[in-house]
């Protein structure tokens, strides 16, 4: 598995001597191009800690971090692997948050578009890309209104097409369904399982979710900073 | 890329031309106080052209006859003549006063001339020039007077028959023109009761009630009744002189004080408006520092109330170089709106202020650069507050 992420030994430390606290112990996972895993925990088990490091927003104390292929993290040499980690999420990670988050000032088209546009593509390209994913996310009927126009759902879908405009190999989702009821939840992960298979992009959903905790085939379980993979009920979701 | 400051403005374009508009009344306010300044050094330099003269000849060792009291006979003008380069000489008196006009009275500055002379108001708006030796005035338009009406200037009334505009004492009261002799009185008219008071003093003096000496007493009441002095005189030099050199002529010979329109000038701008140029100036400084004070705020509050947004676009790789931007494009766009708004607000009140307000091209051009530079220093907090954002934020936990 040379693709999508691979995790080695990733621990983070929080503070010094007796007031440290080991947020992550020797974390390992991994995850395919075009997976959709789950990660579920209990409160202050680690999952947020976890998706800051993915997400390059904070430093693990060690480990290795392995992203398409290419190791951006190595606590053993010298830690990131580039300078730049605005880039490095701008276009190698997407997010998704509990919140869709969109940027109320602009437009649906725009909110999407904005990552290729940041990532430096002209204004037009940028924006047939936002296009084209909002038309497979079956929102490209509100291209033009505001954020505040949509619904729930058709935010968060939007935010699932922002999550997809540069292509990154890995989508961060934390807690995407947590404002939704079942129908909606379960119409959000069978999206993500779509365009992880479309985009071959490995996502990994945080969850406490119960309703969607069953539809993942790979499970990690993280508890005081540990991971215990556990292979779903095999039912994925239809 | 698109401009997400721009994008932000036309989301909440209402919210943010009202703030601009407030910011703009304020501007407003600050331009009218640097008007207001302008109007009074304009209004000086007005009076000074508008009087005629090249040299102001005043009692000596005094300021006058606008900035000090001054006193020299009425005669003096005679010598002042007879100087090489001199072309025209005239007395001239200044007296502010109430001047009653129907059942008010109006504050003004009356005016003692000789017609055709220097001192006389250089236009009329309406009306004609003095014709009459005696009770006839001509007054500034600001004083509310109309032609053909009668204003009582101590114990006499006086017919308008001329308007003028511009001329306006550097206190703002504006000007009565009246013939120099009626002035003379009006200046130092005594009041019945002092004038008995003096002739039973008089009477009672030995001296001067002789009675061998018959018309003595009468002579000396005359004399002090009829009044000798004028405020000042106004001297115009003739082709090929110079007023400086006109001037010193005064000065040696005449044991007067003279001044040039430069030295006038720096009397009225630099000593007497002094005070209150500085009292706007304190003005200016307060109210620039509390439109920053507000653009400051505005802008940092609207900051606030984007954070999450801001971490979120952090998280996906805006740079900081972009947000900065952004803020310091809708702290200079708040300004933008706030001086179009407050050039505005100045232009269309001035006029109603009573004294004359002068805004100047170059001033706004002055408090544009000063307002964008205000709003760019005060976008400086919230762009520190939104570079304190941490994009991790955005992530739960």
């Amino acid at each position: 598995m040379e693709q999508g992420i691979r995790i080695e030994g990733l621990s983070k430390r929080y503070g010094e001597g007796d007031t440290a606290v080991d947020a992550l112990k020797e974390v390992n996972m991994s995850i395919a191009p075009g997976e959709v895993v789950g990660l579920v925990g209990p409160s202050g088990s680690g999952k947020t800690t976890l998706l800051k490091c993915l997400g390059a927003v904070i430093e693990p104390t060690r480990g290795r971090m392995t992203l398409g292929g290419e190791v951006i993290y190595d606590g053993e040499q010298g830690g990131w692997k580039t300078k730049d980690l605005r880039a490095l999420r701008r276009d190698r990670i997407g997010f998704i948050f509990q919140a869709p988050y969109l940027i109320p000032f602009l437009d649906v088209t725009d909110n999407v578009a904005l990552l290729p546009m940041l990532a430096g593509r002209p204004n037009g390209a940028s924006r047939a890309r936002a296009l084209e994913l909002l038309q497979a996310l079956d929102v490209a009927h509100r291209a033009r209104a505001q954020p505040s126009e949509l619904s729930g759902g058709e935010q968060q879908r939007v935010s699932i097409a922002r999550a997809l405009a540069n292509q990154p190999p890995v989508i961060l989702a934390d807690e995407p369904t947590a404002p939704l009821d079942s129908e909606r939840a379960l119409a959000v992960v069978r999206i993500l399982n779509q365009m992880a298979s479309q985009y071959q992009t490995a996502i990994i959903v945080v969850t406490h979710d119960e309703k969607i905790i069953p539809t993942f085939k790979r499970i990690y379980h993280i508890r005081d900073g540990r991971t215990v993979e556990e292979v779903g009920e095999g039912r994925g979701i239809s | 890329m698109i401009s997400l400051a721009g994008r932000d403005i036309l989301h909440s374009w209402g919210k943010f031309v009202l703030t601009g508009m407030g910011l703009g009344l304020l501007i407003g306010a600050t331009l009218t106080m640097a008007g207001v300044y302008r109007g009074m050094v304009d209004d000086a330099r007005v009076l000074l052209t508008n009087s005629g003269a090249d040299i102001w000849v005043v009692q000596k060792d005094t300021q006058g006859p606008y900035a000090e009291a001054s006193s020299i006979r009425d005669d003096a003008y005679r010598g002042v003549l007879g100087l090489p380069g001199v072309a025209q000489a005239a007395s001239v008196t200044y007296l502010t006063m109430q001047v009653r006009h129907g059942d008010t009275d109006e504050r003004a500055m009356v005016v003692g001339f000789e017609p055709g002379q220097p001192g006389e108001p250089a236009y009329l708006l309406a009306g004609r020039r003095l014709l009459r030796g005696h009770y006839e005035a001509i007054a500034d338009v600001k004083t509310g007077f109309r032609l053909g009406e009668r204003i009582r200037i101590r114990r006499h009334d006086y017919e308008v028959v001329g308007l003028t505009r511009r001329m306006v004492s550097s206190g703002g009261d504006p000007m009565v023109f009246i013939p120099l002799k009626d002035a003379q009185e009006a200046q130092f008219l005594k009041d019945n009761d002092a004038i008995v008071s003096d002739r039973a003093r008089t009477a009672g003096n030995p001296a001067l009630n002789r009675p061998g000496v018959p018309g003595l007493l009468d002579a000396v009441n005359a004399a002090q009744t009829i009044n000798h002095s004028v405020n000042a005189v106004l001297v115009k030099v003739g082709a090929g002189a110079t007023a400086e050199a006109v001037a010193q002529d005064i000065r040696r010979w005449k044991h007067l004080q003279a001044y040039t329109r430069e030295q006038m000038e720096e009397i009225l701008i630099a000593k007497l408006i002094a005070t209150s140029a500085k009292q706007i100036g304190m003005f200016l400084v307060i109210l620039t520092i509390v439109s920053a004070a507000i653009v400051a705020f505005i802008i940092y509050t609207m900051t606030l109330g984007k954070i999450r947004e801001i971490a979120v676009l952090k998280l996906i790789g805006t740079r900081n170089r972009t947000i900065a931007g952004m803020i310091l494009q809708q702290a200079m766009g708040l300004g933008l709106i706030g001086f179009v708004v407050g050039k505005i607000s100045a232009t269309l009140w001035a006029p109603a202020f009573p004294k004359y307000v002068l805004l100047e091209t170059a001033d706004a051009m002055r408090a544009f650069v000063i307002v964008m530079v205000v709003c760019a220093l005060a976008s400086t907090l919230a762009i520190r507050a939104a570079l304190k954002v941490d994009p991790a934020t955005a992530i739960g936990g």
